[in-house]
């Protein structure tokens, strides 16, 4: 029997989670996995938080994952890591975008942002990942590929071959993206490896 | 073949398998992409309706003529939509008529979390529960055949949840289907009181047949397990016990109105204890219980908000039925994430218009849109918000009963919501005389649920030419004498016409017009900031743009964010700020 795995994407509207969530979901389907995709339209999306919910296994009954029951956040944002940590299970992986977008209320200065939120993660949990995607992105050659330097780096923890990861990419991104897209699959693969980063 | 699709796309894809020849709705979160995926399929003719009562009367004409017809909208809209909901159950219908109303337990996108199952029964209709993307394609084949087949109108009622979660879905190919030929029958479809008295007895009869159907529909069935917990559960729920009570007896109701009485009769007596499993109001457990069943439901689980296996758990655990969880805690002393609440999006035109109203101390009465977004800090240019519509009526309200407020009042509505339910708010206060000041903040579009076209786009949602009403001339119709259309992006002729406007003895309206900027995509140079001339007063913060910051008592711009829209170079008391299209 498969393993179930939940994936909690989580972010800022317009950073792309839902491109990821999409490429995900292929790798699920080519691997012959049940899946569930659950996410939040509508007034969320207008700069708001924004969480994709994304769980496969040999067969998913609920389209949620609760608190203590994603085995990897991914998150695009470092406040939103910290926002939505409560869901991660133990012994989970945690994998930070070290981008941070400040929210309404702290750019007006009624609330801060609080510092040093990956260390504080990296405390309490001993799967940590935290990468620059979006300088990433932009050494590839398109900032919008963030997400998927960010899918990159996850796919070093699923157990899933590298190649199913490519050819499910393929199948979501426009063919004129594809070079760009493959290139920060790649970084985001490789910034894994250890040695190369932490 | 299989395809992964959300609730709302496997109802567009029933919809084209069943054979719908209409469907019709109004935008409204969650239900809002039902269409939109149905409109991608040529073969059937798809709408949108100005609201969702038109939207209704559109399905029940194409029904009682002989065809099937799907009607969408989100659970408030079935509030709009009540008057003919109610008397369509009397009639019934001769093509299938399937209405989705779709519920927002935990109000993601929704101004209240009202339990629409309530209104299957208080309308006396049939009422199917899907509870994932299959079911939900599975269910409108159904739900036609069942409304065709009681003569009735079925409510497909859907929650977030399963609107918006993707599952896999086995697609099927249309069944060719004739539309039925339409008979004149005035004691059918005329309702005056001697014909309604004839169908209310005929809907009592339809509705008995129905639920003896109800006791051996495919859709009401029991999934066996350990009999000393038994879940009686619907929609989404019934994904939630699965996960949360594996082992437990399940009797998972498709079909919940009517209830089925002997099946939940069989199953209460195959189990020791009896639980009731649902979202919001106990609609199953009241019924159940009216049955002289003992069952226990929110006793243990709250009638507020969205479930899921996680709080299931916690509660059946506090209830004893379940062992305690683990006390992990991975959050204990982190520091509190500050909220991200939305906002209106850099660059929004109609941004500036809340600033004004703000600034002028008025107190603004608002509607349901994109511009709800208006009210909160730290732009605070809207008091209010209950429903579509309302803004304008509550103004008319304030200004006939409370003199001293009245001059200070002022209602804000979007376009699309006008068209909405606006136009017979506008009416009244010019038919009753009233000096009501109304601005229309014309974005060309329904933007909030993602820019769908309305009457005054000039595009219907086949992606055929429209013809494009004439806001202005529209007011002037109803017998607003002051109408003035200005640039919401010049602050100052904003707030001269608001003066104006408020001045002038009877009703006013200002037509701010300025398309949405996710639909014009414009992009202006940004603006910069000249560090030497900022004061660090903060006077741009109070924009709420997302694009703007203030650290070490300097303004910054966000090149990547600020699209050139200049409100911040208008508010900007010492010149600071430099607007990218100065001289253009």
């Amino acid at each position: 029997m498969l393993k179930p795995i939940n994936v909690l994407m989580v972010g800022v509207g317009g950073q792309g989670t839902i491109l990821a969530s999409k490429v995900l979901a292929a790798v699920a389907m080519k691997m012959g996995y049940d899946i569930k995709v659950s996410e939040i339209h509508g007034m969320a999306q207008r700069g708001g938080s924004v969480v994709t919910q994304i769980r496969l296994g040999e067969k998913v009954y609920s389209p949620v994952i609760s608190e203590g029951e994603a085995d990897v956040i991914l998150a695009f944002e470092q406040l939103e890591a910290l926002r939505w940590l409560s869901c991660l299970k133990p012994g989970g992986t945690v994998i930070i975008n070290s981008q941070q977008i400040s929210p309404v209320p702290v750019l007006a200065g009624a609330a801060e942002y609080p510092g040093d939120i990956t260390g504080k993660i990296k405390e309490r949990v001993a799967d940590v990942v935290v990468l620059d995607a979006l300088q990433a992105a932009l050494d590839c050659g398109n900032a919008k590929a963030a997400n998927v330097v960010l899918l990159g780096a996850m796919a070093q923890k699923l157990p899933v071959d590298e190649q199913t990861w490519r050819d499910a990419l393929a199948s979501i991104v426009p063919p004129r993206l594809l070079e760009i897209n493959n290139a920060a699959f790649t970084t985001g693969f490789n910034s894994l490896v250890p040695g190369v980063a932490s | 073949m299989k395809e992964l699709l959300s609730g709302n796309a496997a109802i567009a894809r029933g919809a084209y398998e069943a054979g719908v020849r209409l469907a019709s709705g109004y935008p409204g979160t969650p239900s809002t992409e039902i269409l939109e995926n149905l409109a991608r399929y040529k073969e059937v003719y798809s709408e949108w309706a100005p609201n969702e009562k038109v939207a209704l009367e559109v399905g029940v004409g194409a029904a009682i003529a002989g065809a099937r017809a799907l009607i969408t909208m989100k659970h408030v809209g079935v509030n709009v939509a009540a008057d003919p909901l109610f008397t369509a159950a009397y009639t019934g219908v001769n093509g299938g008529l399937l209405l989705v109303s779709a519920d927002d337990p935990g109000m993601h996108s929704s101004q209240n979390e009202q339990d629409n199952r309530h209104y299957a029964r208080f309308a006396k209709v049939a009422m199917l529960e899907p509870s994932d993307s299959q079911e939900a394609k599975d269910m409108v084949a159904l739900g036609l055949d069942i409304s065709e087949q009681f003569d009735i109108p079925v409510m497909l009622r859907i929650t977030t949840r399963v609107a918006h979660s993707q599952g896999m879905v086995e697609l099927g190919e249309p069944i060719p289907r004739e539309i039925k030929p339409y008979s004149k029958d005035v004691r059918k479809h005329l309702m005056v009181p001697a014909f309604g008295r004839l169908r209310r007895l005929s809907l009592e009869d339809r509705l008995a047949r129905l639920k003896e159907y109800g006791e051996t529909t495919p859709v009401n069935y029991i999934v066996p397990g350990d009999d000393k917990i038994g879940v009686i559960t619907s929609g989404i729920s019934y994904q939630y016990v699965r996960e949360a009570l594996p082992g437990a007896s399940v009797l998972k109701l498709g079909l919940t109105n009517p209830v089925p009485g002997q099946l939940i009769k069989k199953f209460a007596a195959q189990v020791q204890t009896l639980y009731v499993v649902e979202e919001l109001e106990p609609y199953l457990e009241e019924q159940i219980r009216m049955l002289g069943i003992k069952v226990t439901g929110k006793e243990i689980l709250p009638v507020t908000g969205e479930f899921d296996q996680g709080l299931l758990r916690s509660k059946f655990a506090a209830a004893g039925v379940l062992p305690a969880g683990r006390g992990e805690n991975l959050t204990a002393g982190l520091p509190q994430a500050p909220p991200r609440p939305p906002v209106l999006c850099p660059g929004c035109p109609h941004r500036g218009v809340f600033y004004t109203l703000h600034s002028m101390k008025l107190t603004v009465s608002g509607d349901i849109g994109c511009y709800t977004l208006g009210g909160l800090p730290p732009l605070e240019g809207i008091d209010s918000c209950i429903c579509m519509g309302a803004g304008i009526s509550m103004a008319h309200g304030i200004d006939k009963a409370v003199p001293g407020l009245k001059e200070k009042t002022v209602a804000v509505i979007g376009d699309s919501t006008f068209l909405h339910s606006g136009i017979t708010s506008l009416l009244n206060a010019v038919y009753n005389n009233s000096d009501i000041t109304v601005l229309i903040l014309d974005n060309r579009t329904t933007a909030m649920t993602g820019h769908q076209d309305h009457p005054a786009t000039g595009r219907n949602l086949m992606g055929g030419e429209a013809p494009e009403v004439n806001l202005e001339a529209l007011c002037h119709a109803l017998g607003v004498k002051q109408v003035e259309v200005v640039d919401p992006l010049d602050m100052a002729a904003v707030k001269a016409a608001v003066n104006t406007g408020l001045a002038a003895k009877g009703p006013s309206v200002i037509i701010a017009r300025r398309p949405c900027i996710l639909l014009t995509r414009e992009s202006k140079p940004a603006v910069t900031v000249d560090p030497e001339t900022c004061n660090g007063c903060k006077m741009c913060l109070k924009l709420s743009c997302p694009a703007i910051s203030v650290s070490d008592k300097k303004s910054a711009v966000d090149q990547t964010l600020c699209v050139g829209c200049d409100l911040c170079v208008q508010v900007c008391k010492t010149g600071a700020m430099k607007g990218g299209n100065a001289g253009a």
